[in-house]
């Protein structure tokens, strides 16, 4: 077979949600090391792996992402307590919503990776890259920029207008609280 | 609160089968509460929709919004200004919520997401069980606050019958036999003596469906109009 009929090299893009306290520290930690791992993954931070969403792991995916991983402390580990065990639920469930759509489950992972464990980040990362290679492209990638819906503006909901007082003056929440949803 | 789940993604995507623009609408109350149809769960719908349409290739528009409550007419004008632009509706609501929303834009096809379980209490993260059967004649004062309506099999008002196994029931033995627990309760509270009294047929022609119920407070204004 000549050379040119071959597919052109697929490069994945792996996006990896780390927390703060450890992946994210890990990650410091395998670039002090200078550990090489796989360029593919991009790195978002958060506080804690307990405010993932299965919304933000979804729309990862429809957005073109060929595989997803949570990274988050180790059990017991957790600075918020359960932010973790949180994650791996949330991260079985979209699991199971991707299974639905027909997109493979093994796209997404929930790694522990203690603050230390600066080979261990590098290992995952390639981990990672290595499995979004097997799986291929993620179908979605070439349709991602085709807009398909989103979110409508909700008004605030309506209040009845307020009666007239006889002693002083009615004031809604919003007026008491500042920052409170307005009318 | 109502309960409910999300029917699976086969059934809504079949029903969904030829429509091109979507518009999923959530509901804020009672099946928010149950994790089956408030606003996450419309965008994790949503965005399956969106997903498995473009997976097969399909031309598709999935939006999302969500309202306070299906319930109650003043938030479902809310919607008025979008319905338009849709081929249907998604319902995340319960059945009473889809079924308003379907009367209030009756030009739309309006189709339910959720399948519609009961009135119940959250026992614990993720599960919920059922308490009460709406039987529109409580008699919760009777039986320690136990509903033999809802949680007997038999619905029996003067139990235990003899299919009780050691606090289970004999229908299910996984289940618990609601005139044990009604006794233990009872006799926590000193009122066993409430047993000895017989519950008269229960009076089922306040049971017939569909029910109505005016507010004592509206009943006159309702009267004057009239």
């Amino acid at each position: 077979m000549s050379q040119s009929s071959q597919p052109p090299a697929f490069e994945p893009k792996v996006v990896a949600f780390c927390c703060t306290y450890c992946a994210y520290t890990a990650g410091d930690l395998a670039g002090s090391m200078r550990l090489e791992y796989a360029p593919n993954v991009r790195v978002v931070k958060i506080l804690c792996t307990g405010k993932i969403d299965e919304v933000l792991l979804l729309r990862a995916f429809e957005d073109g992402a060929d595989a997803v991983y949570v990274a988050g402390c180790a059990i017991g580990d957790c600075h918020f307590l359960e932010g973790n065990l949180r994650a791996i639920r949330t991260v079985r469930h979209a699991q199971q919503l991707l299974a639905e759509v027909g997109l493979e489950p093994e796209r997404l992972e929930f790694f522990h990776v203690p603050a230390s464990a600066g080979p261990l980040f590098a290992e995952r990362a390639n981990e990672m890259t290595d499995r979004a290679r097997k799986l291929g492209k993620n179908p979605l990638r070439e349709t991602a920029r085709q807009n398909a819906g989103g979110k409508l503006a909700r008004e605030p909901d309506e209040h009845p207008p307020l009666p007239e007082a006889k002693h002083g003056r009615l004031t809604r929440h919003a007026e008491r609280v500042s920052g409170g949803l307005s009318d | 609160m109502i309960v409910a789940e999300r029917k699976p993604l086969e059934q809504i995507e079949a029903m969904l089968e030829g429509m091109e623009k979507i518009l999923v609408v959530g509901c804020g109350t009672c099946v928010a509460v149950c994790m089956a149809g408030g606003e996450k769960e419309v965008e994790l719908l949503a965005a399956q929709l969106r997903m498995k349409g473009k997976l097969a290739g399909k031309k598709r528009t999935v939006d999302e919004i969500t309202i306070t409550r299906q319930c109650d007419n003043e938030y479902l004008d809310a919607l008025a200004k979008y319905v338009d632009q849709y081929d249907a509706i998604l319902s995340t609501g319960c059945g009473a919520g889809v079924q308003f929303l379907a009367q209030r834009y009756d030009d739309k096809l309006v189709l339910p997401a959720l399948n519609t379980l009961f009135i119940g209490v959250a026992e614990e993260a993720g599960v919920w069980s059922q308490k009460c059967m709406a039987c529109s004649d409580c008699v919760l004062d009777q039986t320690g606050g136990i509903c033999p309506m809802t949680i007997c099999a038999k619905n029996l008002l003067n139990g235990p019958c003899g299919g009780t196994d050691h606090g289970k029931c004999e229908v299910d033995g996984e289940k618990d036999c609601a005139w044990t627990l009604i006794y233990r309760k009872l006799e926590k509270l000193g009122r066993l003596g409430d047993l000895e009294k017989i519950q008269p047929p229960k009076d089922y022609s306040v049971m017939t469906k569909p029910r109505k119920h005016t507010h004592q407070a509206f009943q006159q204004s309702q009267q004057e109009e009239e």
